[in-house]
């Protein structure tokens, strides 16, 4: 089992990321660099958080046409696992692997605080040692995090059972309290809370560990298929 | 040589806080005759192309890919034929 955590210039949370894969999950992890062709050989990708090209034009647009880019998109389009966290939710829904985008905080306000989250879908490779409904605190960290769809994308993502995560109290104006959700097929995860900053009591509490669980379980029940 | 201005908005429909803080700081400074607030960006290209259907086409392709979100927002562009830009 092999994760790959991708590093873009400006990312920050790719050593968290690597960290709480290798450390914690125990998956056999490497950090790649952005500027690499290849994903070949990797069951998971991460895409960190920070501030990848300084975010310039919007957050994760520029990222969106790195060098890696292609190798990522074929990897979600062969059923492989992707998840973005913070900026990686932004660069996955500027490079159309996720839909809708992330706006600015309704308060303008760079937000750096724990938040609740429900968790309102474990039938998927992200959540599933999570409870339903489970309730769970991780850090959110960001200015853009405040989810947009057209109408018509919400409604599909909402009857397609897209979302994973809500906010229990919205605090940057998402629609329907979207914290984190999947693509239509269900193997691409965007999420702005942190999971990743969450995985040791000695920092501040373990509730992200699940999301590093489920994907270990998804990939070894995929290999024992 | 052709000179492209696009100019890129937040769609209606999306409700943009920085547009709304400035109108709140426009109203501060008693000007509460001002409606509304569109707050966007402007972006100049110079590009060579054989014919304006060839430019406009290209700006098109430009702001879909890169330029604007179009999940969230719209763009509009003029282009002008200038003479050829001295490096």
């Amino acid at each position: 089992m092999k994760a790959a955590v991708i590093s873009f210039p400006g990312s920050n949370c790719d050593q968290d990321l690597a960290w709480a894969f290798q450390e914690i999950a125990g998956i056999d992890t490497d950090i790649v660099s952005a500027s690499e062709t290849t994903l070949a050989g990797y069951d998971i990708v991460g895409v960190p958080g920070g501030f990848s090209y300084g975010d310039y034009l919007r957050s994760g647009a520029i990222a969106s046409f790195s060098p890696i880019m292609p190798a990522l998109k074929a990897h979600a389009e062969n059923g492989g696992l992707v998840i973005g966290i913070c900026n990686g939710f932004q660069i996955l829904c500027e490079a159309g692997l996720l839909p809708g985008a992330l706006q600015w905080n309704k308060s303008l306000s760079f937000i750096c605080a724990p938040e609740e989250l429900a968790v309102v879908n474990t039938d998927t490779p992200f959540s599933n040692a999570y409870e339903p409904e489970q309730t769970i605190t991780l850090p959110i960290a960001h200015g853009e995090g405040n989810y947009y769809a057209d109408p018509d994308t919400l409604a599909k993502l909402e009857a397609n059972q897209q979302v994973v995560f809500r906010y229990r109290d919205n605090p940057n104006g998402s629609l329907n309290d979207i914290a984190g959700l999947t693509n239509a097929a269900g193997n691409v995860l965007g999420m702005m809370p942190h999971p990743e900053r969450a995985v040791e009591a000695l920092l501040g509490g373990t509730d992200g560990l699940g999301v590093f669980e489920s994907l270990k379980q998804e990939v070894l029940a995929n290999a024992a298929r | 040589m052709f000179k492209a201005s696009i100019y890129v908005n937040y769609k209606p429909s999306v409700l943009d806080p920085k547009a709304e803080a400035i109108k709140t700081a426009l109203k501060r400074m008693d000007y509460d005759n001002v409606e509304s607030v569109l707050f966007g960006k402007y972006f100049e290209l110079v590009l060579a192309a054989k014919d304006e259907q060839a430019a406009s086409a290209q700006v098109d392709h430009i702001c879909d890919a890169l330029l604007a979100n179009v999940n969230m927002e719209t763009y509009r562009f003029e282009l002008t034929e200038i003479s050829e830009v001295k490096a």
